[in-house]
C-alpha cells in the first residue's frame, strides 16, 4: 500500500483483520471467489451489477484493419469481445470528493463486526 | 443463462465454496466491496491481479460549449475512475483468440 496502491493481498489481510473469527485461508478464498465468480461471468457475456460500485458489459468489437505505427503496414485485427466498467453514481461522487447525503468521514464504520479492535 | 449477475449471485459462489451462513457470506461480500470503495475514495489504485486495476485519473478543467446554445462554460476538474482489465480477464473473455 505504500506506493498509494493496493492490491488483492492487502484486501485479503483487510477483510482478515475485520473478521477475526475466519482464518486468513477462508479470508483470501473468499476475495478469490469475488473476482473469479465475476471473470467467469464475463466469459459467459454476462452483465455483473454491484450495487454502489458499478456494473460490467462485455461488448463485441468488430474485426478491423489496423496499422503497426511504426512500419504504417497494414494489418488485420480480428474480432474480440472487450469487458467495459461503468461507475455507479455513489462511487462516482465518492471518488471525486461529493458525499452523496451527509458529510461522513472516511473510515468504515457501518459493518456490525468491526469493533474488534477494542 | 441468467442475463445479469448481482451480489445476491457472488454470495451464492461463496456459501457453496466456504459453507458460512448466507448471512456472513453477504456481510464479507459487502465489506469487500466497501474496503475497495474507501481505498478509491482516498484517491488510491486498487489492483486484483488477474482480473483488473481500478484506477483515478485526475481531470483537468477544461473549456466546453453548451450544445444546444453555443454558449461557452467551463467543464470543472474531476476525479473519475476507471478499470483497466488483467490480460488474464481479457483471454477468458477471448479464449479462441491469439495474444
Amino acid at each position: 500500500m505504500g506506493d498509494g496502491s493496493v492490491t488483492k493481498r492487502d484486501l485479503i489481510e483487510e477483510v482478515a483483520q475485520r473478521y477475526p473469527r475466519f482464518s486468513r485461508r477462508d479470508a483470501e478464498v473468499m476475495v478469490n471467489t469475488v473476482f473469479d465468480s465475476m471473470t467467469e461471468a464475463l466469459a459467459r457475456t454476462e452483465r455483473i451489477e454491484i450495487r454502489g460500485f458499478g456494473s460490467f458489459i462485455v461488448k463485441q468489437r468488430p474485426a478491423r484493419e489496423g496499422r503497426n505505427p511504426r512500419t504504417g503496414e497494414v494489418v488485420a485485427v480480428a474480432a474480440k469481445k472487450v469487458p467495459l466498467f461503468k461507475v455507479g453514481k455513489e462511487l462516482r461522487l465518492r471518488v471525486d470528493g461529493q458525499p452523496l447525503t451527509a458529510a461522513e468521514p472516511d473510515t468504515e464504520t457501518k459493518t456490525d463486526t468491526d469493533n474488534a479492535g477494542g | 443463462m441468467r442475463p445479469c449477475m448481482t451480489k445476491a449471485d457472488i454470495v451464492e459462489h461463496i456459501y457453496e465454496k466456504v459453507g458460512f451462513s448466507k448471512k456472513e457470506a453477504t456481510d464479507v461480500v459487502e465489506s469487500i466491496f466497501e474496503i475497495i470503495k474507501g481505498h478509491l475514495e482516498k484517491g488510491e489504485k486498487v489492483k486484483i491481479s488477474s482480473f483488473g486495476n481500478f484506477v483515478i485519473n485526475e481531470k483537468h478543467p477544461r473549456k466546453g460549449r453548451n450544445p444546444q446554445t453555443g454558449e461557452e462554460i467551463i467543464i470543472s476538474g474531476r476525479r473519475v475512475l476507471s478499470f483497466k482489465p488483467s490480460p488474464v480477464l481479457k483471454k477468458a473473455i477471448n479464449p479462441l483468440l491469439q495474444d
